[in-house]
C-alpha cells in the first residue's frame, strides 16, 4: 500500500483517504461482522485430518488490495498471453509434439511425467479448448514488476472467495463503492455458464446442459463447488448421480435420465473414471474417458492438463510462450533452478538458507522449505531430501514480496500477498475477470499464503479506467 | 431434478421433523419423571421404545436413569436418533442439496445446527431442560418457518413435505403402539389419577394437550384421545391429517411430472382407510394391531416413494 519513502500509493489514495477518518472500532466492529456472516452462510472449508466435522473460516481481512487500471491491463495481457500458450502447448504434447522435435524442451521431461495422461493422446477436446478455467498465480515484487509462481489449470478453487469477499465488502462498506470506481466481478458465474456452454460437443442438441461435479460434502472445496451450481443455475452432481447411458453421460432425475453435455469436474484426474484411471475412485463415473474420447460430453477442464502446470514445466515457461505465440513473455517467471541438473543441484546446496525449495509435485504449500524462515535444523533435513531426490526439486530466490495491511486489534500491520485472477476460455475468446482472489499471509513476515496453512483471503479492487 | 436432490430434501425434513419428536418426547416423559418418580424408570423405558432406540440405549447402558435417558436423547452421537444426530443429519442432508434451498432456509438449518451444537457439548442439567427444548423447539420452527415462506412450491417442496408427514406420522403411531394399552376401554381404570397423568403424556408428547381440551372439554377419554391422534384432520399430527398432506404432495408432483407411480395409490389407499372408519371399527379391529398394521403400510410407502423416484 506504500511506497519505499512511506507515502500512499497512488491506487490506495482514496481508500486511505477514507480508512483516516473512520474510527477503527467501528472496522473492528464491521470485521466480527462479517466472520459471523460467513459462518453463517456456511462459507466455511474443511481440513483433511483434522478433528470429525472440522469446517474452518478462511480468515477475512477488511482493507481490500487496490490495482490500478494500468497495471491490470498490463496483468490481464501477460495472462492472456501464458493462457493461449497453454492450450497450444496442450494441443501440441498430446498429438505432434512439435516442441520437443523442435528440442525445445527435453522428450523426457513428459515422457517421465505422471502429470502426462497417455488417455489423452490424439483426443480433440470440443472447441479445441483444454482449460476452460485457469488461475494464475502471480506476485507482485515493486512498481509494475510482477511474476508469476504458478499456472493452476488443473481445477484452479478460489474464486467464491473472490465473489463472497466482494460481497462482504459491499454489504458492509456501501459507501466505499460509491466513493472510489471498482471494477465489477459479480458477472463471473454467467461469464462461466456461457463460457463452458460454448464449448458444448458436436452430440448435443439444443440447450447445453451444464453439471458441476463434486467430490461431495466432506470435499475442502465443497462451498464453493455448490457455490458455483447455484449461481450458475447448473446441477451439482455427485459421480453416483451419473453412470453411461446411449453413448452419454446422463445423470439420474426422478423423471429419468437426462445426458448432460459439460461437466465442470472439481474432481482430480485420477479419481474422475475407475474404469480408465484410479480402479479405487468412488468419486468418479465410469466409463466417462470413453463417452469423452468419442465427443459424447465436454469434460472442464480437460484430463491431462495438469502437464501444463507441472512445477518441472514451469521453468521452460517463457520458450514454450515463445514458441507458440512467437512473441517474449510479458510477464516474468521466478527464475528457477532445476535440481535434476548437478552443477544447479549443486548452487542450490550452497545457499539453502536464503532459497524457496519445493517439490515439483506438491501443492498447498506442502513440502517446500522456505530458507530464510526456516531454523537450522529444518534446513539440514530438509538437505538430506534434496540430496536423495534431487529431481523430485525446484528451487527459486525468495522474492520481495508486496505487502498489503491487515486491520489488526492494534491497528494496521502489513503482511504478504499474492494474487490469483480467474481466467475463462472458450473458443469465443478469453474473459479475465478484473479482479481474482487475493491471499495474505496473516502472520508477520511469513510467506505462506495457502489457506491450509492458515492463510487469510482480502479483496481484491481493479480501478476503473 | 436429481434423485439425489429429491432424497436429500426429503431426509433432510425427515431428520428435521425426527429432531423436534425427540425434544417433545423428552419433555413429556421428563414431567412424568418430576412428578411421579415410581414410574419414572417404566415412563423413560417408553420414550425410548417410541424413538426406537431401546436396544441400543442397552448397549451401553443399564438403568433408565433420567439423566443418562436424556443424555441418551439429547447428546449422544452414537444414538443415530438423537436431537444432536438429527440435527447433524438434516444439516449435512441440507449442504447435500444446498442448491435446492433458498438461501434463508439453508441458513436457518446451518444456523439451527450450530445452536444445537453449542448448547449440547456438555450433558444438560434438569433444571436446564425445559429451556434447551424450547430451543429446540424454536430452532426447527424457523427451518418450517422459512421453508414455507421462502421456497418455490414445486417438486422439491414437495419431496420435503413427504419426509415432514412420513416421519410425523410414524411418531405418532409410535407414540401410540407404545402406549396404546393405556388407551384400551377397561373399567377398572376410568376416572383413576394414575391415568390421567399418563393420558396427559400422550397429548403432551404431540403438543395437543390444549387442542384436545378445547376440542373436548376436561373430559380426558381414551377412545377420544385415540380417535382425535388417528383420525381428526384438522390436528397436524394426526395420521389423517398426515396423509392428506402426503396425498396433497404426491398430487402436486404427479401434475408437475404429468405421470403418476406407484407410490400414489399407496399412499391413497392408506389415506382412504384413515377416512372410511371410525374409532369403534378401529377398537373392534384392536387398536395395537391397526397400529401395527399402519406402521407397516407407511413404512412400505417410504420405500415405494424412494423406488418410484429413484433415490
Amino acid at each position: 500500500m506504500l511506497n519505499n519513502d512511506e507515502s500512499v500509493r497512488e491506487p490506495y489514495a482514496d481508500y486511505s483517504q477514507w480508512l483516516n477518518k473512520e474510527d477503527p472500532s467501528r472496522i473492528l466492529r464491521k470485521s466480527a461482522q462479517a466472520e459471523a456472516f460467513f459462518r453463517k452462510t456456511g462459507i466455511t472449508f474443511n481440513v483433511y485430518g483434522a478433528a470429525e466435522a472440522d469446517e474452518r473460516l478462511i480468515p477475512f481481512d477488511v482493507v481490500p488490495r487496490v490495482i490500478s487500471a494500468r497495471e491490470w491491463r498490463k496483468l490481464s495481457r501477460g495472462i492472456e498471453q501464458r493462457v493461449r500458450a497453454l492450450n497450444a502447448f496442450l494441443y501440441d504434447i498430446y498429438h505432434r509434439q512439435e516442441i520437443i522435435r523442435a528440442g525445445r524442451i527435453p522428450a523426457e521431461l513428459i515422457a517421465n511425467n505422471e502429470a502426462f495422461l497417455l488417455a489423452m493422446v490424439g483426443v480433440n477436446p470440443p472447441g479445441g479448448i483444454y482449460t476452460h478455467i485457469v488461475g494464475t498465480d502471480i506476485v507482485r515484487t515493486g512498481p509494475d514488476e510482477f511474476f508469476v509462481l504458478e499456472d493452476n489449470a488443473r481445477t484452479p478453487s478460489g474464486v467464491s472467495y473472490m465473489l463472497e469477499n466482494r460481497e462482504t465488502m459491499l454489504q458492509m462498506f456501501p459507501e466505499l463503492f460509491s466513493r472510489i470506481p471498482v471494477q465489477k466481478v459479480s458477472n463471473y458465474p454467467a461469464n462461466l455458464r456461457r463460457s463452458l456452454a460454448a464449448c458444448a460437443p458436436a452430440q448435443c442438441t439444443g440447450k447445453p446442459v451444464v453439471a458441476v461435479l463434486t467430490p461431495g460434502i466432506h470435499n475442502s472445496a465443497y462451498f464453493e463447488h455448490s457455490f458455483l451450481a447455484d449461481q450458475m443455475g447448473a446441477e451439482l452432481v455427485e459421480g453416483h448421480d451419473l453412470h453411461v447411458v446411449d453413448g452419454r453421460i446422463a445423470m439420474r432425475t426422478t423423471q429419468g435420465d437426462i445426458p448432460i453435455d459439460v461437466l465442470y469436474r472439481r474432481v482430480d484426474d485420477d479419481y474422475l473414471d475407475p474404469l480408465n484411471f484410479n480402479p479405487d475412485s468412488m468419486l468418479g463415473v465410469p466409463a466417462v474417458m470413453d463417452v469423452y474420447r468419442s465427443g459424447g460430453i465436454t469434460i472442464a477442464n480437460a484430463p491431462g492438463t495438469g502437464i501444463a502446470d507441472d512445477k518441472a514445466l514451469y521453468s521452460y515457461m517463457p520458450d514454450i510462450i515463445e514458441f507458440y505465440t512467437g512473441e517474449a513473455a510479458l510477464l516474468s517467471n521466478v527464475p528457477t533452478h532445476r535440481c535434476s541438473e548437478p552443477d544447479q543441484l549443486a548452487y542450490v546446496l550452497d545457499r539453502l538458507p536464503e532459497l524457496v525449495v519445493k517439490e515439483v509435485h506438491g501443492s498447498g504449500g506442502y513440502g517446500m522449505l522456505v530458507g530464510p524462515a526456516a531454523t537450522k535444523k529444518e534446513i539440514e533435513a530438509f538437505r538430506k531430501k534434496l540430496v536423495a531426490r534431487p529431481s523430485n526439486y525446484i528451487a527459486q530466490p525468495t522474492l520481495a514480496l508486496s505487502t498489503v495491511p491487515i486491520f489488526t486489534e492494534k491497528g494496521l500491520a502489513p503482511r504478504h500477498v499474492d494474487l490469483r485472477p480467474f481466467v475463462l476460455v472458450s473458443p469465443n475468446g478469453i474473459e479475465i475477470t478484473p479482479g481474482g482472489l487475493t491471499r495474505v499471509a496473516m502472520e508477520a513476515g511469513s510467506l505462506v499464503v495457502n489457506s491450509s496453512q492458515g492463510g487469510g483471503t482480502k479483496d481484491t479492487w481493479v480501478l476503473e479506467e | 431434478m436429481l434423485s439425489k436432490t429429491a432424497g436429500g430434501l426429503f431426509w433432510m425434513f425427515r431428520y428435521l421433523e425426527r429432531c423436534e419428536n425427540n425434544a417433545r418426547l423428552l419433555d413429556a416423559g421428563f414431567r412424568i419423571a418430576l412428578t411421579r418418580s415410581a414410574t419414572a424408570k417404566a415412563e423413560w423405558k417408553s420414550v425410548l421404545s417410541t424413538s426406537a432406540s431401546v436396544d441400543d440405549y442397552l448397549k451401553h447402558h443399564k438403568s433408565f436413569a433420567s439423566a443418562s435417558v436424556i443424555d441418551f436423547l439429547l447428546r449422544d452421537p452414537g444414538n443415530p436418533s438423537s436431537v444432536i444426530s438429527s440435527a447433524k443429519q438434516a444439516r449435512d442432508n441440507a449442504r447435500m442439496v444446498r442448491t435446492a434451498l433458498t438461501r434463508e432456509v439453508w441458513e436457518a438449518t446451518n444456523e439451527c445446527w450450530m445452536t444445537l451444537k453449542a448448547l449440547l457439548t456438555k450433558s444438560v442439567l434438569e433444571q436446564d431442560l425445559p429451556d434447551v427444548l424450547s430451543t429446540i423447539r424454536q430452532q426447527s420452527a424457523l427451518v418450517r418457518g422459512a421453508t414455507h415462506g421462502t421456497m418455490m412450491r414445486n417438486d422439491g417442496y414437495h419431496f420435503a413435505r413427504l419426509g415432514t408427514f412420513l416421519e410425523r406420522a410414524d411418531n405418532t403411531a409410535r407414540i401410540l403402539d407404545v402406549k396404546y394399552y393405556l388407551l384400551l376401554p377397561s373399567i377398572a381404570q376410568i376416572g383413576s389419577s394414575l391415568d390421567n397423568v399418563q393420558w396427559e403424556t400422550i397429548l403432551r408428547s404431540v403438543s395437543a394437550q390444549r387442542a384436545y381440551r378445547w376440542l373436548n372439554g376436561s373430559n380426558i377419554n381414551p377412545v377420544n384421545i385415540a380417535e382425535f391422534l388417528i383420525l381428526n384432520d384438522e390436528m397436524p399430527r394426526s395420521l389423517a391429517f398426515c396423509y392428506e398432506n402426503m396425498e396433497g404432495a404426491l398430487a402436486h408432483i404427479a401434475r408437475q411430472y404429468k405421470t403418476e407411480k406407484p407410490s400414489h395409490e399407496l399412499a391413497r389407499s392408506i389415506q382412504s382407510s384413515l377416512v372410511d372408519t371410525d374409532i369403534d371399527r378401529i377398537f373392534e379391529e384392536g387398536l395395537h394391531e391397526y397400529i401395527e398394521r399402519f406402521l407397516s403400510e407407511n413404512g412400505r410407502l417410504a420405500v415405494q416413494i424412494q423406488t418410484d423416484y429413484r433415490f
